[in-house]
């Protein structure tokens, strides 16, 4: 990749993210009918979206972590440590976005019944547990091994959170996708599509920005060493 | 405003607010950056002169 290329990717991404943030919204209350669960669905498009973001933050984490254990990239394993801090943020906006629709819908801010909030709750708590792990090692190439083994592990539970809403026999969460399809009409679809695309922008830009801090970080403190 | 429009417009603010203050972390961690960044340079500044010194004593 090009140099120019490179240092123009970041300011890209942001204008991006901000056409898509500006678009998503503007969608969702002046384009999107209100149906019948009335105003209160508008949450929908961005907590769903926030909850996919929040899984493929997880994957991309767990695909960094795999190639850490595979090929050995140095590189890779501060990508998945970023990739599933920015998962944990988004897996923490999923649960209060879904704790603010339940208190209107339900009249309860959480229901412990429900399988597909409980095994969510469970995926967000295992990732924040990799931050304690992560920081009782001293840093290194064990560090790097025990934070990908874990990482990955927790990626075996995001196609299980994804499906418990469908394995469950039980269950008052509503179903926005099924084996049929959307559940929703297609301007609703669409504007759903594009919200999600402009918080997998966002996110792709936050992890890039992160990233580069933390690059920044390392190499100071090589050169502090150096300069000892 | 209905009670309905507050669980929205909570909902889209907590968003916002999260994101705002991921900017500031981020924006204070670049100050912190931009501070050891200096010491650095100044550091090796001073090595820099200290080796001239040396030289021009030698």
């Amino acid at each position: 990749m090009s140099t120019s290329l490179r240092n123009n990717r970041l300011p890209a991404l942001a204008l991006l993210a901000f056409a898509l943030v500006v678009s998503s919204i503007a969608l969702v209350f002046f384009y999107a009918p209100v149906d019948a669960d009335g105003l209160n669905q508008k949450i929908f498009y961005f907590h769903v979206g926030i909850a996919l973001t929040a899984y493929a933050c997880f994957a991309w984490g767990g695909w960094k972590a795999l190639r850490v254990l595979w090929k050995r990239d140095d590189d890779a394993d501060l990508e998945s440590y970023v990739a599933i801090h920015q998962g944990v943020i988004f897996g923490a906006l999923t649960l209060v976005t879904g704790s603010i629709w339940a208190r209107y819908r339900w009249g309860h801010w959480w229901e412990w019944h429900e399988d597909q909030l409980v095994l969510f709750l469970v995926l967000f708590l295992f990732y924040s547990a990799y931050f304690m792990l992560r920081f009782s090692v001293p840093p290194g190439p064990r560090r790097a091994n025990l934070s990908a083994v874990y990482a990955l592990f927790g990626v075996a539970l995001v196609p299980v959170s994804i499906l418990a809403i469908r394995l469950s026999e039980r269950f008052i969460h509503p179903v926005a996708f099924d084996r049929g399809g959307p559940n929703m009409a297609g301007s609703q679809f669409f504007t759903f599509c594009v919200s999600w695309a402009a918080l997998l922008t966002l996110a792709a830009l936050l992890y890039h920005v992160e990233l580069a801090g933390k690059r920044i970080d390392v190499r100071l403190r090589e050169l502090r060493e150096a300069l000892r | 405003m209905s009670s309905e429009e507050k669980y929205v417009a909570a909902a889209y603010l907590v968003i916002f607010a999260v994101v705002l203050a991921y900017v500031v972390i981020i924006a204070l961690k670049l100050q912190r950056l931009e501070r050891e960044l200096a010491e650095l340079a100044e550091l090796a500044r001073d090595r820099q002169q200290e080796e001239r010194e040396a030289v021009s004593v030698g």
